[in-house]
This record gives structure tokens, sequence and C-alpha cells, in this order.
């Protein structure tokens, strides 16, 4: 099958292209990047005024299959991915069991072959059981399809053991994704410790609970000489020390989530559980701070950290409440309205952040939209706006916090390996 | 004027002429039960249900006392602490109760914005009686009657609120109430019980017990948990007493005439000595008798009740 992109303004920093150009896609491959190309019997998608993008990666998602289907499924959740504009996502191993076997990611990759509409990259956990303290098999998580370890959702306590987990990983040239926290520093905490859970009378998780683990992992980082990845970055503080880090040549990256670039813990007052996430919202000064990690580049990546919960979990008291917000179909109108149309990211600098950033950071063969390339591609109408409505969201569950919010940035098609993933009005 | 509310979830919630307007009502209601015939026909055919997730006597009683002198159908339910571990579902019980018939439902809480949660979830009108360390707003509208009834106003004094800060629930709804109504707030306490920015809710704050005393016209001490110095927040009892334990020679030392609070159940001899509590300063009975009239006048507005001249005398 042959598809024509027609007339879109291509954005693509890695190639060199800001430009309205026409994209020709043939047997998942692009073909032809040119002005005014003809193509008989291809499929012709006038794109005339929207922008076509090198396909969209996050990199930090849940999809809860194996286990917890009642969640988000491998289906709902790629479905979830394509409409959000993603060409790949890369699902994080605290699953039922865990992504701790070749056994378990090589069934997540099967069930993405199956049921998936992106593409679907396994991470593997760092300790067996996500227990903390006895390596998985990471080489064979590796072989099974594995790009990155992470023990995500819980901290790698013990520093020897996330020493060599990184001293390990480091052989297979993988990443490992640190969940940065202090468990003692955060434990029975709620929301952010600061003024608002002083008035709102919730425990508070002090930003230091972070930094201090991303301080160590940075050391462990330079000790070892692996690869070091932070997830969701949430403080001012963690910010600067990844920007030290990079200043002296650790190889160390990290990514920041739509929530923690958009609000602040002020969002918990009223106690709508939705706002209650891991790490927690923050203040109006570590949003600022994630807003100029991501405009300097300190922060390399968007990801969404897209955390599916029933209403069952998350209609209860604010602290029995689980941890967690859906982000896959918010995640780049967040990024375009916060970040893109106030001037603080360019669109090209939203590729690197949410295409090439991750793809570098996982270690994909990423060529872009370049002839000989797969063609994954995103295709955004920056400038058309919508009203964030959960229900009708593909994905399972509706765990929000930006129910009712107006969004710039609406996906027009998400193309995957050459095929129609998904397309706006097309069901 | 009837309260604008459905429910009292807490004073950050009212208006400064709302509290006041409650205060106001109080007065009459204080007058009504403490004569012979103590009923009111006010709530006659309603029922207000006391749910309880921590234990409580003088709260609880003093609510369904309230309630039955308004001529409410009380019922109390007493749920451990356990069944919400087990993942009892709030929601499900707020609607069972309304189901049930609940007019009003009265929510004792280990958890902050559970009332919120209840109050979200059905019709009757919720009453806060302590969320976790949130709020607890009839507490503080008790303590303010009280500091007006004894001293004669709230604007322009200045109000010491000594101990547990962190944790405690009184504090956050004096905060609001005193600061809506124009008094001076001095919060003290060790560090590790003082919240992180709580001067940004209109207070100052220090850890000095002598400094906090000093100009105070009223001294409300908060109970401190016992369990508390296991998990480190401080060294000892001992120490705890000695630094911010409140003694006649402390009082000695106070404004003349200076009023003192406590919230109850006291520690005897760690937050306050028993001399102090039963001296001529304090006020710890009168509170309770005041919490009656305050949670009456409450219920009386809530339902819908006018100005404090139209309750039939």
């Amino acid at each position: 099958m042959r598809l024509l992109l027609k007339g879109g303004h291509v954005v693509d920093p890695q190639n060199g292209l800001d430009e309205t150009m026409d994209v020709l896609v043939r047997q998942g491959k692009v073909v032809a990047v040119d002005t005014a190309i003809d193509a008989e019997d291809a499929r012709v998608l006038d794109v005339c005024g929207k922008v076509v993008l090198p396909g969209l990666i996050d990199m930090h998602v849940h999809l809860r299959e194996p286990g917890r289907e009642d969640e988000e499924t491998i289906e709902t959740g790629t479905l979830a991915a394509a409409r959000g504009g993603f060409v790949a996502v890369a699902c994080m191993p605290n699953t039922d069991p865990p992504l701790d076997t070749g056994a378990a990611v090589r069934f997540v990759l099967s069930r993405a072959r199956e049921t998936g509409y992106v593409r679907v990259l396994p991470v593997g956990a760092i300790t067996r059981g996500l227990g903390g303290t006895e390596l998985a098999e990471i080489g064979e998580l590796r072989r099974a399809g594995a790009v990155a370890i992470s023990d995500d959702g819980r901290p790698v306590t013990n520093a020897t053991v996330m020493r060599h987990a990184m001293e390990y990983a480091s052989m297979f040239d993988m990443p490992v994704i640190s969940h940065a926290e202090d468990a003692e520093l955060s434990a029975g905490g709620a929301i952010n410790e600061g003024y608002w859970s002083t008035r709102l009378g919730l425990p508070g998780i002090p930003a230091a609970a972070e930094e201090t683990m991303v301080a160590r992992d940075i050391f462990l980082a330079e000790l070892t000489g692996a690869r070091l990845h932070i997830a969701h970055v949430s403080t001012a503080g963690s910010v600067e020390l990844i920007r030290r880090a990079k200043e002296k040549g650790i190889l160390v990256t990290c990514e920041a989530t739509p929530h923690h670039f958009t609000l602040t813990d002020e969002a918990v007052a009223g106690y709508d559980t939705n706002t209650k996430v891991n790490p927690p919202l923050r203040t109006q000064r570590d949003v600022e701070a994630v807003r100029q990690g991501l405009a300097d580049g300190t922060i390399d990546v968007i990801a969404s950290d897209h955390a599916p919960h029933t209403a069952e979990e998350k209609e209860v008291e604010y602290e029995l409440a689980a941890f967690g917000m859906i982000g896959l179909e918010t995640s780049l109108a967040l990024a375009v309205t916060e970040l893109v149309r106030p001037g603080i990211l360019t669109l090209g600098q939203l590729v690197e952040r949410m295409s090439y950033g991750p793809a570098k950071t996982l270690g994909l063969d990423w060529p872009g939209i370049v002839p000989g390339a797969e063609a994954n591609i995103t295709v955004l109408d920056p400038d058309a706006s919508f009203v964030v409505d959960p229900a009708g969201f593909a994905s399972r569950s509706r765990n929000t916090p930006f129910s009712g919010r107006r969004l710039f940035g609406k996906v027009v098609a998400t193309v995957v390996e050459g095929r129609i993933a998904y397309e706006a009005g097309v069901s | 004027m009837p309260l604008r509310h459905k429910d009292l979830l807490g004073l950050e919630y009212l208006e400064r002429e709302e509290i006041e307007l409650i205060l106001d009502t109080a007065v009459p209601m204080k007058e009504i039960f403490t004569r012979d015939i103590k009923k009111l026909p006010t709530l006659r055919g309603k029922t207000m249900v006391n749910l309880f997730y921590e234990p409580s006597t003088r709260t609880r009683t003093s609510f369904e006392l309230a309630g039955k002198w308004m001529s409410a159908d009380v019922t109390n339910i007493a749920t451990s602490t356990s069944s919400v571990v087990k993942g009892e579902n709030l929601k499900d019980t707020a609607r069972t109760l309304e189901a049930l018939g609940a007019n009003f439902i009265v929510i004792r809480h280990q958890m902050a914005g559970a009332p919120h949660l209840v109050a979200r979830t059905v019709k009757a009108s919720v009453i806060n009686a302590g969320d976790g360390r949130h709020e607890h707003p009839t507490q503080a509208l008790l303590d303010l009657f009280t500091i007006r009834e004894r001293l004669g106003r709230i604007e322009g004094l200045k109000v010491t609120i000594v101990g547990d800060i962190l944790h405690s629930r009184v504090a956050r709804s004096n905060i609001w109430g005193l600061t809506k109504l124009g008094a001076h707030v001095t919060v003290c306490g060790p560090r590790t019980l003082i919240p992180p920015e709580i001067s940004r809710m209109g207070v100052e704050v220090t850890c000095d017990l002598g400094e906090a005393l000093a100009d105070a016209d009223v001294v409300n001490v908060l109970r401190l948990q016992l369990e508390r110095q296991k998990k480190g927040l401080f060294p000892s009892i001992r120490e705890y007493s000695d630094l911010y334990g409140l003694t006649r020679k402390r009082v000695e030392k106070c404004k003349p005439g200076v009023l003192i609070l406590h919230p109850g159940p006291a520690n005897l001899g760690v937050e306050i000595t028993e001399e102090v509590a039963e001296g001529p300063n304090a006020a710890v009975h009168e509170q309770v008798t005041n919490g009656v009239a305050c949670r009456m006048a409450v219920l009386y507005l809530l339902s819908g009740g006018g100005k404090p001249g139209e309750i039939a005398a």
C-alpha cells in the first residue's frame, strides 16, 4: 500500500526539514520527501495546514497487561497511544506478574503483535519481582526484547543493588530508568510537602525525597559509567542536579511529564484524587524549573507516565487513592498548549523531546522522515482545539485531572510502520 | 439569613459573616439548653447519623445531645479504623446512610477530605467532626465562642496555639476562624511538629514557648498524641513537657487574665498541668458546654433556620 501525505509542513530537525513537503510512503518505508509528489494509486491524505512530524514516542506508560486488564490492556492502551499521536510506547514492568523474565517480555510483545495499534517497547525489571534485592536476568530480558530496565513505581533502595544493576546493564548498553524516591522520606505521603499539604492536612512528600535519590543515582552513574535515565523529574532541585551532572559529562538523561510542567499542588484543593500522582504535583517554582529544563535541553524527554486506575481505586479517601493519572490522550496537546504556544519550545524542540529524545535514550534506530526510513509519522494540527472529555478516551481508565480543560493540538493521523494506526474522524 | 452551604466541611470555606452568624446563633442556643426544658422542635422528623471512624467521646456525645435537643432522631455508627484499611468503601456507606433516611451526616474520619467525598456523594448535609489533620470546624467554633464570651471580642486579640501543630485539625480550624475574625495568631511547638509554610496561613511561628506566651490574650493548648514520640518527632515526653508544658509558673508570666483553652482530652502533666487546666484562667469545661450550643447553632442554620432572633424562646 502506498500513502501520500500531501501539503503538510514537515518539521524534522535532525533532517533539517522545516518546510512544506509531500511525504510518500510505500511498503512501510518513507520513499520520497519532496515538493509536489504525484503518485497514482496512493492513498492521499490532504494535510495542508497541518504539521508532519517524526513519529512520537512515549517512553513511560503503564499498559497493565498482564494482571490488571480491568485498568488497561495492550489493545486499549496502544489505541490510546495512537489517538494521542504516539507511534511507540515503552511499557513499565510493574505488571502482575512483573516483566522480570524473558517469558513475560515475550508475552507482552506477542500480545502487542496480536492486539496492538502502535509499537510496544517493553521495559524489563531491574530486580526479581521488583523486590529491590536480586537482579533480574537482564541479559535474558534484553534478548527477549526489553529496551531498558526499571523497577518503576518502586525505588531501588539498596545502593549496592543499583550499582550492580547499572554495571550489569551497561554490558548490554541498556539504560537503567530510575524511579527516584527515598521511601523513608516519602513514607505515608500523599501530596507535595509544602503550603498545600499543610493547608489541606494531607501528609507530605518533600522534594528532598526525590532529590536525594537523583543525587545518589547520578553518583552511581559516574561510578559505573552506565547510562542512567531519571523518570518523571518533578522538582527544581532534580533539574539542577541533572544539569550539573550533564555538564560533568555523566551519562544521564531524564524525562518530565505533562502534569509536572502544567499543574501545581494547588490542584489538590478540593481533594480530587485524580490529582494524586507519584511524584506529586509540586510548586510553581518547580513547574518553572521543569519548563526551563525542557527549554534548555536538560530534560531530554516528555513522557506521560500514563497510569490507568479504575474509578473504584480513585473514588475513595485521598490518602487511600491509588497514585497515578492517565496521559496518552492529552500529553501531546498539553505540550503544544503549555510549551509550544507560549514559546517555551519550538515545534522542532518538541520533536526532540517527544521523538528523537526518547529514541536516543532507548537506543532505537530512529532516522526520522527521510527516504529509506521506517515510516513512523505523526500528523498534528497545532491550532485546532478541543475540550478534554475522558468519556471519549480509548483508554479503559478515566483518571485524568484535565477533564474539561480546553487544549490546543489535535492529532490528525498517526502512521506506524507505514500503516495508519489512527486517523481523525475515522474510528 | 441561613448559611449558604449544604455542608459544614471547614471554617476555611466560610466567610467571616457566616462564622459570626453561627456564633450569634449559639448564644440563644446556650440559653435554651442550660435551662430545664431543653428541647427545640426545629429538627423534628429529621434524622442525624454520627458516623465516627475514630474513637471520640466528647465530640460524638456533644453532637448527639445537640441533635436530640433540636428534636432530631440521632443514631451513632462507630466504625473501627481497621475497616477503612480493609477497604470499606466510604461512598457506599454514605449512600447507604442516605437510603436509610439520614438528613445530617456527622463524620469523624482519620483522613483529610473524607467529609468532602461524602458531601459530594449525598444530598444530606455533611458536618465535619474532624478529618485527619485537616479541620475540626465545630471545635474551632466553640473555641471562638468561648473566647468571645470570656473576653468580649476576638478582633485584635493575640492568640497562641501550642503543641503538635503538624497533626492538629484543631489548630488549622482555629487558624482559619481566628484570622478571619481579626485575631493575631501565633503557633508554637517543636520544629518537628510545625508543618511547612504554615506562616502562609497568616500566622506567626515560633519554637520558643516563652516568646509565644509573652503577650498572648489566649493560649490554646493542643493535646499531644503520645505515640508521636515513637515516630521520632520528639525525643521524650519528659523533654516535651519541659519545653512546651503549660505550668502555673509559665501562666504567672503571662498577661493577667490570660484565657487558657484545651480541646480535651488533656494529658494532664504533659502539655498542661491539672492545676492550670482547673485554674481560674482555664475554660476547659465551659468549652464543652459551649460545644453543644455551637453544634445546635450549626444544625439550626444548616437546616435552613434564620436569624438568632427567630429562634423560639
